[in-house]
């Protein structure tokens, strides 16, 4: 069971080429995380997986557990189990927090199935309290002037509530101090397990202080050029990404 | 000229003097005014030719199977301190909680506020001009006009819950003339909800009024909901006068009528009044919604906020016209209105004509109007949870109207209007 990435070319529709032939395999029950300097195509790489409509996949695969979701709505790659926190979080004006995550709940269930409103609430609360989120953020309209760390802890609530079997964690890290970073951290190292495999997006090693991975690969120029242990996150904080390129340029030289 | 709209049963003798010859004189204005064009600068973008008011008639009563049916069916707020039902303009129902009698509330009909408190509606009844372009259907109105919500709460009185009416339109062919006064004494607090209601599908027309007097520190909640048919015309008229340190929020939810006209003068003559004006619209099929508003500063430090939303869907069609007014001695008054409109067809058409008239110096004021689509990052996000694109449409398009509803301080009433929204969107 994994979700398999596999010589995966993707572009801007009508532009630019962003991914050149990725490949990446995500256990279940395992953390990946992907490093990279900026514009290498990190962030890019969590929205061509989640079908964000700007980008084209021009040719590879994306399987999860076996059955490709590329031809999938963004929201049937969701329902199929696939999770994306968001760098940027969107604000959605109007509809309660509360609202929102039981209607992505709702879409999970079969046609003519109506949630359980206790049982949900009862989830729900359990699950902000874990993250620290006060109760009134169930009636706030969907991170509409919410913080740097509360938008990111309401992603976190959001993969808690709709437990996916893949979660891609995008640069969750950004802009949040060394206190929201072990709060949102410890909301995600609760859901760590069997059931779920993760990818974490981040430019700077210190996230992986907090959330552990089990494999850390480098991508540079819409590639995975490295592949090792977590103590590789150590020596890009140490050595920086120059280090890579002037590897991969010599090694292209030879 | 013969004129079967007017040809109604003669005013009860019963009806004070002053109320009928009010009526007659309507009645001569009525004919006399002419019908407005789209040339009048109060009818730009409106479709005035579709209806004639003499395709109609005063609508006749139902008969009692069916106005209990529709008493069954006047499900509004979950508690109120009383509720009205009337159909085609006639009482079937009513209810009032001992509170109010014992607090000299008068929560009467109109029909019998005439009789019983006649000095008191004469200084009310039909006191304010219109001055947005319906004056030939307030005259309409004033001729015809035979029942309605009186609403009296004297000083200091602060109701603990809302009240509210609903009315009914029931037949083919039919008019009703709804009204609805409500008189909020100094330092009185009240919220009242209007419902308007069709008994099935048919081509009638509903010509309303609605004043609203807001004393000294008062304040005065008013909603009303419009969910009439979808052949339905209807044309309303608002007009809410504010005096010093009262506050007032007017909210209209329209939902339904396939021309719907609504003109809404708030006058704030007293210093430091307030009002809100506030308006939530769905408009789909060939539905067309008029909206006509004048924030009138008359006064010093006086405050006005107008926001009116529209969703528009298939060849639907809205206007919002607004205007704000600050006379030369209205200093350090904040005067704001911004119109929204959200399109979700590219063969609707929204129109947005704000209008500024500063007399004073030191105002603060700002208007504008947008018109866009749905985001697409918000969309994504949405489909992102697993959430299938049309019920992302429809919650993107609850949140934008639902920022409306809001700005509304009661509670029950709000939740109650959030789930006639959702269930008006359900069929998108």
């Amino acid at each position: 069971m994994s979700l398999v990435i596999h010589n995966l070319h993707a572009r801007v529709v009508g532009g630019q080429e962003i991914l050149r032939g990725l490949n990446l395999e995500i256990e279940k029950g395992r953390i990946h995380a992907i490093m990279g300097p900026n514009g290498s195509g990190k962030s890019t790489l969590s929205k061509i997986i989640a079908g964000h409509p700007d980008y084209e996949v021009t040719s590879g695969e994306v399987l999860l557990d076996g059955t490709s979701i590329l031809p999938l709505s963004p929201d049937a790659r969701a329902r199929a189990g696939l999770f994306l926190a968001f760098q940027y979080p969107v604000e959605i004006p109007g509809v309660s927090n509360a609202n929102f995550i039981r209607a992505a709940r709702q879409a999970r269930l079969a046609e003519g199935e109506e949630l359980d409103a206790v049982d949900y609430y009862g989830e729900l609360y359990k699950e902000m309290d874990t993250l620290e989120i006060p109760r009134t953020f169930t009636a706030r309209s969907v991170n509409e002037g919410f913080s740097g760390g509360e938008k990111k802890r309401n992603e976190v609530l959001q993969m808690a509530m709709l437990k996916p079997s893949y979660a891609i964690l995008d640069e969750t890290d950004s802009g949040l101090d060394i206190d929201a970073l072990k709060i949102v951290a410890a909301g995600v190292n609760a859901q760590r397990g069997a059931n779920v495999g993760m990818l974490v997006i981040t430019h700077y090693q210190r996230l992986l202080d907090y959330i552990t991975p089990d494999v850390v690969h480098v991508l540079v120029g819409g590639r995975i050029v490295r592949t090792a242990g977590p103590e590789l996150a150590h020596e890009l904080e140490s050595k920086g990404y120059d280090w890579i390129r002037e590897d991969l340029a010599e090694s292209a030289s030879a | 000229m013969t004129d079967s709209l007017l040809q109604d049963a003669p005013a009860s003798a019963t009806l004070p003097e002053w109320f009928r010859s009010t009526k007659t004189a309507a009645a001569s204005a009525f004919e006399t005014l002419p019908m407005p064009t789209r040339r009048d600068e109060f009818w730009r973008f409106c479709n005035i030719k579709a209806f004639d008011p003499q395709d109609f008639t005063p609508a006749r009563p139902v008969a009692r199977e069916i106005s209990a049916e529709l008493v069954a069916a006047s499900n509004g707020l979950k508690t109120s301190l009383g509720s009205f039902v009337f159909a085609n303009d006639q009482l079937v129902a009513r209810r009032a909680a001992p509170e109010l009698a014992k607090a000299g509330v008068v929560w009467l009909p109109l029909s019998e506020a005439l009789v019983s408190h006649s000095d008191l509606v004469a200084r009310y009844f039909m006191q304010t001009d219109s001055v947005l372009g319906s004056a030939k259907f307030q005259a309409l109105h004033g001729a015809s006009v035979k029942e309605g919500s009186f609403l009296y709460v004297p000083k200091g009185v602060r109701l603990s819950a809302p009240l509210e009416a609903f009315h009914w339109l029931a037949g083919s062919g039919q008019a009703v003339f709804p009204h609805t006064i409500i008189v909020a004494e100094e330092d009185s607090s009240v919220t009242l909800v209007d419902w308007f209601k069709s008994a099935g599908e048919a081509r009638n027309m509903a010509c309303g009024v609605n004043d609203l007097h807001v004393g000294s520190g008062a304040e005065v909640r008013y909603v009303s909901v419009q969910e009439w048919c979808r052949q339905t015309v209807s044309l309303h008229t608002n007009a809410t006068t504010v005096a010093k340190r009262g506050s007032s929020i007017h909210l209209g939810l329209h939902l339904g009528g396939a021309f719907s006209r609504s003109e809404s003068l708030s006058r704030l003559t007293g210093a430091a009044a307030r009002c809100d004006m506030l308006a939530a619209t769905v408009a789909d099929s060939a539905q067309e919604f008029d909206q006509r508003t004048l924030q009138d500063h008359r006064s010093p430090e006086t405050y006005s906020d107008l926001l009116y939303k529209n969703t528009l869907y298939d060849q639907a069609k809205t206007t919002v016209s607004g205007l704000i007014r600050v006379e030369p001695h209205a200093h350090k008054s904040d005067a704001f209105q911004k119109v929204r409109n959200l399109i979700l067809s590219p063969d609707a058409e929204a129109n947005s004509l704000p209008g500024l008239e500063i007399l004073a110096d030191d105002v603060r004021c700002s208007h504008g109007a947008t018109t866009g689509e749905i985001d697409a990052e918000e969309l994504f996000y949405m489909q992102s949870r697993g959430i299938p694109a049309r019920d992302a449409y429809r919650l993107i398009t609850y949140g934008f109207l639902n920022e409306v509803l809001e700005r509304f301080p009661c509670d029950t009433v709000r939740e109650t209007l959030q789930e006639t929204l959702r269930a008006r969107l359900r069929s998108h």
